[in-house]
């Protein structure tokens, strides 16, 4: 079993107001190609920490991360960079499009960054905006597009450099109940078609469409759902 | 889509506030323009005015400035005269072998805000403005030297007095006393226009010199021209009948005098002054100029030479002071677009998180906030020139009438060209605060504020 990512006791402090927050007290995990894994947990749970950490946008206090088979824990800020705009595609709450940028450039932002714009990679952002319903919208700006069309755009925007696995944080968050059924039918799709998916929700509904949920709390794995067997830990 | 798309994508994102701190930027950078432009015009046309000739022969009072002031640029007055038969001495009289061309002049009254020179007619034929072009004639032709009454106007005196060849006018203020001789106030004739020739030439009245002592004798004592008429008036009798003139314009038989004009890198003309001072031993000229003075009761000055000291002591240096003042405008400019750009990092903090987490490097956001500085300030830049030359459409004219230099609004100086590595100066030191807060973002806290 190729993994996509994995955990080895990484725990995350923060120094906040003179006093020492233990974000995340050794959390280990393996997240094997292809998983949907949704992380819950209450607020102060160390859900936001774990994203960070998995989004190599944070970097932990002590222990080891791996995406693939690379270990990434002491890599400088240029190597992140790289990997976050080559491995991992983002998928946010309040959707991070650019505002001044249209749909097309939203999705293609991340290759830019990686310096690989073609011709061809132009083409893979239609595909991709075609894939999410958004063909006839290339040219609209983020103002113009509802919420649920907005987060489209970022699903594609976040599969443009065939990641190792998609990282979305509260993806249904802002939506209303349709809309949000229909980016979960999105994502279950993606997942069916071998996309690995990391789902950070605090809404049980959301959490129960994912093959595995890991309860957070504390800074802790408090338990673990997987296809409803609930292991405690 | 490269960097600088992005940068100004976000410059139009937030197009009031830019177009505010570019607005602000552009009306540094069009002073600064004026500034340069309005040198640029008068230092040319100053140097190459005052090389038509060699020397000047003037009276003894006063600096030998203003003999250059007054009798090449019709500037300020001449505090005293000179015997008319100096001029004689050099024409046809002792000094004559070494003097090519000798032209007398007396500046006479202001007519519609414009000088009256008495010359000859050879001062058209013999003279050439602006170093190398011949006197031609819009209309009409010189003044005949058999005609006493016959006038010569430049272009814009022309214009301004609205006479046409073969007009007639009053070349003074003063009441006249009918004679014979002179029996009309406006007895001179407009015998030809001149082309324009971009020097106080254009704004001058001529007329010829026998005409005007014919004049000056039916002139009351109180008449404009005090100095002239009282001097006329004591010295009749005297040698060459007591005529007086304000100076001598001198051409000498020592070609290689005249003053080598150089371009510096910046394309503006200098008159090389080492090289004039070398030719103070040049055994001609100098002789000549030191026995007029010795001889005479004259001073005798070098146009080139006093206009080049007058730029580099007073005027190149108010040039100076007024650049300080426009590149302090530029430099506060500078400083309201760096407050507009730092304010807006606030707001910008969860962008520039979202383009970190895309994968742009710290060094990227850093560039993207320096690129929209330097594309600022070059599009602040580009109006500052723009809003600079259309200030000089509105001053143009009143610089012509105070030194009457006209001032071609559109007329570009290569200095202006200095202002572009400026600017990108500038904008870097600006760009450079703002820039290091979008290189320190902290990608996770900003990413959901």
């Amino acid at each position: 079993m190729q993994l996509a990512a994995k955990l080895v006791d990484v725990k995350k402090e923060y120094v906040l107001k003179g006093e020492t927050v233990r974000a995340l007290r050794g959390v280990s995990m393996e997240i094997p190609e292809g998983d949907y894994l949704a992380i819950m947990g209450a607020s102060g749970s160390g859900k936001s920490t774990m994203l960070n950490i998995l989004g190599c946008l944070d970097k932990p206090t002590s222990g080891k991360i791996y995406l693939g088979s690379d270990d990434i824990t002491t890599l400088d800020d240029w190597h992140l960079s790289n990997i976050r705009g080559s491995r991992i595609g983002f998928v946010f709450q309040s959707y991070n499009l650019v505002q001044q940028l249209t749909v097309l450039e939203n999705i293609e932002v991340p290759l830019f960054y990686q310096g690989n714009v073609s011709r061809k990679s132009r083409q893979r952002c239609i595909e991709l905006a075609e894939m999410v319903g958004l063909k006839d919208r290339l040219n609209h700006r983020p103002t113009q597009l509802s919420g649920g069309q907005q987060q489209r755009v970022a699903i594609a925007r976040s599969l443009v450099n065939n990641p190792y696995f998609i990282l979305a944080d509260e993806p249904t968050g802002n939506l209303d109940s349709v809309t949000t059924e229909e980016i979960l039918q999105l994502l279950d799709r993606l997942n069916a078609e071998g996309r690995t998916i990391i789902l950070v929700t605090h809404e049980t509904n959301v959490g129960e469409r994912a093959k595995r949920i890991i309860w957070l709390k504390d800074g802790e794995v408090e338990k673990e759902v997987n296809n409803r067997k609930t292991t405690v830990l | 889509m490269p960097l600088w798309k992005i940068a100004w994508r976000s410059i139009q994102h937030r197009s009031l506030a830019s177009a505010l701190t570019a607005f602000s930027m552009g009306l540094g950078v069009a002073l600064v323009v004026a500034v340069i432009v309005i040198y640029g015009v008068l230092n040319q046309t100053f140097m190459r005015s005052a090389q038509g000739y060699d020397i000047v022969v003037g009276p003894p009072k006063g600096s030998p400035l203003e003999v250059v002031l007054g009798a090449v640029f019709y500037s300020g007055y001449l505090s005293d005269t000179i015997p008319y038969d100096y001029f004689r001495q050099l024409e046809t009289g002792r000094y004559s072998p070494e003097v090519e061309t000798a032209i007398p002049i007396a500046l006479g009254d202001h007519i519609f805000g414009m000088p009256v020179i008495a010359t000859a007619p050879k001062y058209f034929t013999k003279l050439k403005y602006l170093e190398k072009y011949n006197y031609t004639f819009s209309s009409g032709g010189n003044m005949s030297a058999d005609s006493d009454f016959e006038a010569v106007l430049g272009y814009t005196a022309a214009k301004k007095a609205k006479l046409k060849a073969g007009d007639k006018f009053k070349p003074t203020l003063a009441k006249h006393i009918p004679s014979k001789e002179f029996p009309e106030p406006d007895s001179f004739t407009v015998a030809g226009i001149l082309d324009p020739t971009g020097t106080p030439n254009d704004q001058a009245f001529f007329i010829n010199i026998e005409g005007f002592f014919i004049m000056n004798d039916h002139l009351p004592k109180s008449a404009l021209n005090d100095v002239m008429s009282k001097r006329q008036t004591e010295d009749k009798g005297t040698e060459a009948g007591g005529k007086r003139i304000s100076a001598v314009l001198v051409l000498t038989k020592v070609q290689d005098i005249k003053p080598t004009v150089t371009k510096d890198e910046r394309g503006m003309e200098t008159v090389n002054i080492e090289r004039l001072e070398s030719q103070k031993f040049d055994p001609a000229t100098m002789s000549l100029a030191d026995r007029l003075v010795q001889d005479l009761d004259v001073q005798v000055a070098k146009p080139a030479y006093e206009i080049t000291r007058l730029f580099e002591m007073i005027v190149g240096k108010i040039q100076i002071v007024l650049i300080i003042f426009a590149v302090l405008v530029i430099f506060v400019a500078g400083i309201g677009m760096m407050v507009s750009i730092y304010n807006s990092m606030n707001e910008r903090r969860q962008e520039i998180a979202i383009m970190r987490a895309l994968g742009a490097k710290r060094a990227t956001v850093m560039s993207i906030i320096l690129l929209e500085s330097i594309l600022l300030s070059l599009g602040g830049g580009l109006i500052g020139m723009v809003i600079g030359h259309g200030l000089l459409i509105g001053i143009g004219p009143i610089i012509a009438s105070a030194v009457m230099v006209v001032v071609n609004p559109f007329h570009f100086q290569p200095m202006e060209l200095a202002l572009i590595p400026g600017l990108l100066v500038l904008a870097s030191l600006v760009g450079y605060l703002p820039a290091v807060i979008a290189y320190r973002t902290d990608v996770a806290q900003s990413l959901n504020p």
